[in-house]
C-alpha cells in the first residue's frame, strides 16, 4: 500500500497520459494563438514562427481591458455583500432554534433547487422597469441574491459545529450582539469564508447568461460576454480568436494556480459539506 | 459533515482571537467565563433556556441579522419566481402593458409542441449521461490520484483546472476542435483512425454526445476533487485491514470504500444532475441548439422563446417544467440536507 511498486509506475504512466490528453485542447489553443493569420498548417502541428501580434489586436478590439474591470467590480462587490449578509443570516439561523427560524432556513434552502431561469425573466422585466439594464449594479444585485442559499448553507453547517463558549463569554461581558458577531464569531468563520469566496468567485466570474441579458446593448461588458461578442464577430479568423480566448482564460488560470490549494480545498470541503 | 466539525475545532484550539472583548479587557471576570459554558451546554441540550437563567441567551442573535439576506433573496429569487408562476398563465409578450389570462394554454401548447418535447428529451439525456459518465470518470481519476504515484499533486491541480475556466471560453475552444477540419479529426487522421473522422457538431446524431463529452471534459476534475476528499477521509487502517484479510482490489472497493464514499457520491450526483438539467452556456455557444433542433435544451429554448420571439408566458412555462424536473431531485437533496443537519447537531 505504501511502497512504490512496478504497478504504481504503470499507473503513473497511465495517469500522466490521461492528463496529457485532457490538457491537449489547451495546447491547441495556445499553439493557434501564436500563429500569423491565414496559416494553413494543421492546428496540432507546433507553430514554426510564433508571434504575439494576435494578442495586442485581440486585447484592444475585444475591449478586454474594460471588461476585466467590470468583471472584477461585479465579482468583488457581490462577494463582499454575500459574505457579510450570508454570515449574519447564517449566524441567526444556526443559533436560534425557534420554529419560524427553521421555516426561514427551509425557505432559503429551497433556493438551492430553484433553477435561476425561472426568476430570470420576471426579474429582467423588473430590472428593465427600474432602468437598471446595462448597469453593473443590476448584476451585483442579481448575484448577491442568487448565491445566498449556497452561501448560507455553507455558513450554517460550519457555525452549528462551532462551540458557543466564546460568544457566550463575550455576551456576559456585556458585548452587544453585533459586536459579538463582528469581533468574536466572524473571525472564527475564516475557513468557511474562504470556501464561500472561492466557490462564488468561480460561479459569478464565469456567469454568461445573466450579463448577456442584463448588459446587452450597453458598452459595459463582463469578460465572458466580451469574449462571446468578439468571437462571434471574427469566428473564421481563428488565430485571432484564439488569442482572445487565451486572454480570457489567463486571469482565471493565474488566480487558480496561485491559490490552487485553497481553491481545491474550497470546492472539495465546501461542497462535500 | 465530519469536516465541518473538525475544522472549527481546529480553529477553536488555536485559541480565541486576541481582540475578543472581555477576555483581555477584563481579566477579573475569568470566573464568569469559565462558569458560563455549563449554562450554555445545558441550554443547548434542553433546546430552550429554562426560567431563571440569564435572558440574554434568547435574544443572543436578534432577528435583524436575517433581514439583509432575506431582502436580497426575496427580491432576486422568491418574488420573481412567484411572478413567473403567475406569468406562465398569461400570454404576455414582455413589452405590452396588457396581458390576458389564458389558464393552462401555455402548458397545453408545450405538451403538443414537438420542439418543446424534444428539448425536454435532450435535457434529460444530457443530464443523465453527464451524471453517469462524469462521475464514473471522476471516480477513476480520484482512485488513480489517491495512490503513491509521484505526480499525484501536480496531476490533481491540472485535472481540476478545466472546472474553473469560463464555460463560454471552453465551448468556443471545443467548437473549433470539433469542427470538420479541427484538431480532433486531425489527430484521428494522424494516428490512422481516419475512418472515425466526423462532423462532430454538425451531425444531428452526434452533436448531443459531443456536447456531453465537452461537459465531462470540463467537470470530471470537479467530481474527482470531491471523491478525493471522501477517499482521504477514510482511515488507512481500514484499507490495510481489508488488504491483510486478502480482499481483492475490486471487492475492497465495493465493500469497504464505496459505503464510506456515500456522502461524496450523493453530492456529486446531485451537483452534476442539476448542472446538466440547467445547461445553457456550452450548448448555446457550441451548437445554438442545432443542427436543426438536435441539441435544443430547455434553457436554450426558453431563452429563444423569451428574447427572440417575445413569448414570455410560454417561455416561463418552459422554466416551470425545468423547475419541476429539478424538484424531482428535491426529495433526494432534502434527505441529504436533513442528514447533514442531524449529524451537525
Amino acid at each position: 500500500m505504501t511502497r512504490y511498486r512496478l504497478g504504481t509506475f504503470w499507473l503513473e504512466l497511465v495517469m500522466i497520459a490521461v492528463t496529457a490528453v485532457m490538457a491537449f485542447p489547451l495546447y491547441v489553443l495556445v499553439n493557434m494563438s501564436l500563429r500569423p493569420e491565414g496559416s494553413v498548417s494543421s492546428p496540432t502541428a507546433p507553430t514554426t514562427s510564433p508571434t504575439l501580434e494576435n494578442y495586442g489586436d485581440a486585447w484592444s478590439q475585444a475591449g478586454l481591458g474594460s471588461a476585466l474591470l467590470n468583471s472584477i467590480t461585479i465579482t468583488g462587490l457581490s462577494i463582499l455583500i454575500l459574505v457579510l449578509v450570508s454570515s449574519m443570516a447564517a449566524y441567526h439561523l444556526a443559533r436560534v432554534t425557534a420554529m419560524w427560524s427553521r421555516g426561514v432556513f427551509v425557505l432559503v434552502m429551497a433556493g438551492l433547487l430553484l433553477p435561476f431561469q425561472l426568476a430570470l425573466i420576471p426579474l429582467y422585466v423588473t430590472v428593465r422597469d427600474l432602468g437598471l439594464l446595462g448597469s453593473v449594479w443590476s448584476l451585483v444585485l442579481f448575484h448577491s441574491g442568487l448565491q445566498i442559499p449556497l452561501s448560507v448553507f455553507l455558513y450554517v453547517g460550519f457555525i452549528r459545529a462551532l462551540p458557543r463558549e466564546y460568544e457566550e463569554a463575550a455576551r456576559i461581558d456585556g458585548s452587544g450582539s453585533w459586536q459579538t458577531f463582528r469581533l468574536v464569531v466572524f473571525p472564527l468563520l475564516r475557513p468557511i469564508t474562504g470556501t464561500v469566496i472561492v466557490i462564488n468567485t468561480v460561479l459569478i466570474w464565469n456567469d454568461f447568461l445573466t450579463p448577456l441579458l442584463y448588459l446587452s446593448g450597453s458598452p459595459s461588458q463582463t469578460v465572458p460576454v466580451a469574449i462571446y461578442s468578439f468571437v462571434g464577430q471574427y469566428i473564421t479568423r481563428w488565430e485571432f480568436v484564439s488569442a482572445a480566448l487565451v486572454l480570457g482564460v489567463l486571469p482565471v488560470l493565474i488566480a487558480y494556480f496561485a491559490m490552487q490549494k485553497h481553491v481545491i480545498r474550497g470546492f472539495a470541503g465546501g461542497l462535500k459539506g | 459533515m465530519k469536516r465541518f466539525i473538525s475544522r472549527p475545532g481546529a480553529v477553536g484550539a488555536a485559541g480565541p482571537p486576541d481582540d475578543q472583548p472581555g477576555v483581555t479587557a477584563r481579566p477579573d471576570d475569568g470566573r464568569a467565563i469559565t462558569a458560563e459554558p455549563d449554562i450554555g451546554t445545558a441550554g443547548r441540550i434542553n433546546g430552550r433556556p429554562s426560567p431563571g437563567r440569564p435572558r440574554w441567551r434568547a435574544r443572543a442573535v436578534p432577528f435583524w441579522f436575517l433581514i439583509p439576506a432575506l431582502a436580497l433573496y426575496g427580491f432576486v429569487v422568491i418574488w420573481p419566481s412567484l411572478q413567473g408562476a403567475a406569468f406562465s398563465l398569461t400570454d404576455w409578450d414582455g413589452l405590452s402593458p396588457t396581458k390576458d389570462f389564458v389558464g393552462l394554454a401555455n402548458f397545453r401548447e408545450l405538451w403538443s409542441d414537438d420542439v418543446a418535447r424534444g428539448a425536454v428529451r435532450q435535457t434529460i439525456i444530457i443530464a443523465i449521461a453527464v451524471t453517469i459518465i462524469q462521475n464514473g470518470f471522476g471516480l477513476l481519476l480520484a482512485l488513480g490520484v489517491n495512490t503513491q504515484i509521484r505526480s499525484r499533486n501536480l496531476l490533481r491541480v491540472l485535472l481540476f483546472a478545466p472546472a474553473v475556466i469560463t464555460p463560454v471560453i471552453t465551448a468556443f475552444l471545443w467548437r473549433h476542435l470539433l469542427a470538420p477540419t479541427g484538431a480532433v479529426n486531425d489527430v484521428l487522421g494522424a494516428v490512422g483512425l481516419g475512418a472515425l473522422q466526423r462532423d462532430w457538431l454538425g451531425n444531428p446524431d452526434l452533436a448531443l454526445w459531443s456536447v456531453v463529452a465537452v461537459i465531462v471534459w470540463q467537470f470530471a476534475g470537479l467530481s474527482m476533487v470531491i471523491f478525493l476528499a471522501g477517499l482521504q477521509s477514510i482511515p488507512r487502517e481500514i484499507y490495510e485491514a481489508a488488504a491483510i484479510d486478502g480482499t481483492g482490489p475490486i471487492r475492497r472497493f465495493w465493500y469497504v470504500v464505496r459505503p464510506m464514499l456515500a456522502p461524496a457520491i450523493t453530492i456529486n450526483l446531485v451537483l452534476s444532475m442539476i448542472g446538466g438539467l440547467k445547461l445553457f452556456d456550452q450548448v448555446w455557444v457550441m451548437t445554438g441548439g442545432g443542427p436543426g433542433r438536435a441539441t435544443e435544451t430547455l434553457s436554450t429554448l426558453l431563452y429563444k422563446e423569451a428574447f427572440q420571439f417575445g413569448a414570455f408566458g410560454y417561455s416561463i412555462a418552459l422554466a416551470i417544467v425545468l423547475t419541476a424536473f429539478v424538484a424531482v431531485l428535491a426529495s433526494v437533496q432534502y434527505g441529504f440536507l436533513r442528514r447533514q443537519e442531524e449529524s451537525a447537531q
